[in-house]
């Protein structure tokens, strides 16, 4: 008798502790489902199921639950919203032996994340001088389509920065070893074979090492506006209200997206030759020990040192432009963390070495773990939650309920609620800037229609989201920053 | 023919119409860079030959789309015109032409990262043509 698959009923949610609601394990699935929401997140999930949106988180989560390997639960953060194959705000582990690597897991735009630095400049210090700083930042950070950064590259350089990370960048004075102590994996990930990255995909990204890029990122000279946990927050350096904190958010640039582009194709071939389902034409995957994943996953680790020498060359350059407008000594301006929240890495977790997936998720290890800087051991990693274009930010800390439940996962921003066009209708850019400015922040943008595409009611509320986090005690906050400054693509 | 648009929770959607399946391709490819500045401000002085092949139409679209892309990118250029030389056997000759990227001269809007399979559908209604797909920002 042939076995028809059972349908997947995805509105069968149920809250299993606040905050957290399961998909109970069903039809295909080899481990239940698992989202982090408030009621307003949930119903909103529920509601695209019940529209019959065929572009649905839910149903994501769903398919991840049936790939091989998966390990406790396929899961989501508060942040979530559909994605390519996998929702954004995505979380999958797997088993290295039997379980799978998959594209749609990292996403187009490999380790794209943030790197927060800190300083000891306070917000009087800013606003004195706020227009001239905002000028000499736009001026001095290439930005926007087309932008070229500084170094430029050959063949067997390009090499260099894929194997060697942030660190080629420190080789070259662009900042300090002291930088590369407060990056994930030291700002350099092992396992990293140039020869898995076409030469397409190194040629896009010969000029664009220290480009910030355009869409969602941005760098933003931010304010302490509220601490929560002055104990962490002392540990990460910050002292007092009002003082100064700059986030830079990109990622790996066109070599990521190249990478990609490059492994879907693969992943296809490799997804029907290992006889794996592919529910989403986005969901293809490998096995992580065949040899398609493996140089996959050696692409993957390319990528991710790409995104850390381009945000190393970005803070090079950010210094550059404090000390000119301000008169800040490069040494003034310390790293205080850099993550990544498009990536997959080798963890281990209860004893197993997993492959962990995290597609739109920050890394959030909590207290002990040896991946942190040992400044931070007994806190837990910073966790940076990037907020809307002129709303506040968050950094939060990792908790060890965080490593049993989310494989040290957490959310990563707000989550777009709105359609890039619906914002374009809403809001026009100048008049955006002009809002923004009374409310004493100056953007700088190399286009208006990107500006209003960003617009802060196009996101879910970033506070909402965090707060789903700390009281599932997945990761708990420490500090709120709003800006002063924001320099777009 | 025509190029428009479609709805997208978080990236772009885009259509090419064409009287073939080839001026459908050329259309789309036009959406693709009036996403990434204003296509009007961008004269065709500059001709890069363009040729990708898959295995089946719809793959060769996201090919197409890759393609031209990733040349602008190596050429520093953008583009607003295409040529579709030939297309047969899912393998595409063509040439696209554009002119040196200058933030202060062309409108520049949002970068474009990549074509995706989400909504892909190449097909013939009411006698034209079409191919769409989203379009990651």
């Amino acid at each position: 008798m042939i076995k028809i698959p059972e349908e997947p009923k995805l509105t069968s949610l149920k809250e299993i502790e606040p905050y957290t609601w399961q998909l109970p394990k069903h039809g295909e699935m080899k481990v239940p489902g698992i989202i982090y929401g408030d009621k307003e997140i949930i119903n909103h999930l529920l509601e695209d199921v019940k529209l019959g949106k065929e572009w649905n988180a839910l149903k994501q989560v769903y398919n991840v639950a049936t790939l091989p390997g998966i390990q406790k639960a396929s899961l989501a953060m508060p942040d979530v919203h559909p994605g390519y194959g996998f929702a954004i705000g995505g979380v999958g582990a797997f088993d290295t032996k039997t379980g799978v690597i998959s594209v749609a897991g990292v996403g187009f735009d490999i380790n794209c994340g943030v790197r927060c630095l800190r300083t000891s400049l306070t917000k009087e210090d800013i606003v004195k001088n706020q227009e001239q700083l905002a000028q000499t930042l736009f001026d001095i950070i290439p930005a926007g389509l087309g932008s070229k950064g500084d170094i430029k590259l050959n063949f067997e350089e390009i090499d260099e920065v894929l194997v060697k990370g942030a660190e080629f960048c420190i080789e070259r004075k662009y900042g300090t070893k002291e930088d590369l102590e407060f990056i994930e994996e030291n700002g350099k990930i092992n396992g990293a074979d140039p020869k898995s990255v076409s030469d397409l995909a190194k040629r896009r990204q010969f000029k664009q090492i220290g480009t910030l890029g355009s869409g969602n990122h941005y760098l933003e000279v931010q304010y302490v506006d509220e601490i929560y946990d002055e104990k962490a927050a002392k540990t990460y350096g910050i002292t007092k209200k009002g003082q100064i904190l700059i986030a830079i958010h990109c990622g790996s640039r066109a070599l990521g997206h190249q990478i990609g582009t490059d492994y879907l194709k693969e992943l296809a071939a490799a997804s029907r030759k290992y006889k794996i389902p592919i529910r989403e034409k986005e969901l293809v995957c490998a096995p992580f020990k065949s040899p398609e994943g493996q140089k996959y996953f050696s692409a993957v680790n390319a990528g991710i040192n790409c995104a850390f020498a381009n945000r190393q060359a970005l803070v090079h350059l950010t210094r550059i432009a404090f000390e000119k407008a301000m008169k800040t000594p490069h040494k003034d301006i310390k790293t205080l963390y850099e993550i990544g929240h498009n990536t997959c890495k080798l963890e281990e977790h209860d004893g197993k070495q997993l492959i962990v997936h995290r597609k739109g998720s920050t890394r959030a290890f909590g207290p002990g773990r040896k991946e942190i800087p040992e400044a931070y051991s007994s806190i837990g990693q910073p966790v940076i939650v990037g907020g809307t274009m002129g709303t506040h930010s968050f950094i939060l800390h990792g908790t060890k309920k965080g490593m049993e439940k989310t494989f040290g996962s957490a959310c990563h921003g707000a989550g777009r609620l709105m359609s890039r066009n619906e914002a374009k209708r809403k809001w026009r850019g100048t008049e955006l800037l002009k809002d923004l400015k009374a409310k004493g922040i100056t953007i700088k943008g190399h286009s208006m229609a990107g500006i209003a595409e960003e617009a802060p009611g196009a996101y879910k509320d970033v506070t909402d989201v965090v707060n789903v986090m700390h009281n599932a005690g997945i990761a708990k906050k420490v500090v709120k920053v709003k800006p002063l400054v924001v320099i777009k693509g | 023919m025509a190029y428009k648009y479609f709805e997208h929770e978080a990236d772009v959607g885009i259509i090419g119409l064409g009287t073939t399946l080839a001026k459908a391709f050329e259309e789309a490819a036009k959406a693709v860079f009036n996403t990434e500045v204003e296509i009007k401000t961008v004269k065709p002085k500059q001709k890069i030959y363009i040729e990708c092949s898959a295995e089946n139409e719809e793959e060769l679209f996201i090919e197409w789309i890759n393609k031209l892309l990733a040349e602008a990118d190596i050429n520093d250029v953008v583009f607003s015109k295409f040529k579709i030389e030939s297309m047969k056997n899912f393998r595409i000759k063509a040439y696209a032409f554009g002119e040196k990227l200058d933030q202060k001269k062309h409108k520049i809007k949002t970068e474009v990262k990549g074509a995706t399979y989400s909504m892909l559908e190449i097909g013939k209604k009411n006698k034209h043509y079409f191919a769409k797909c989203v379009i990651d920002v």
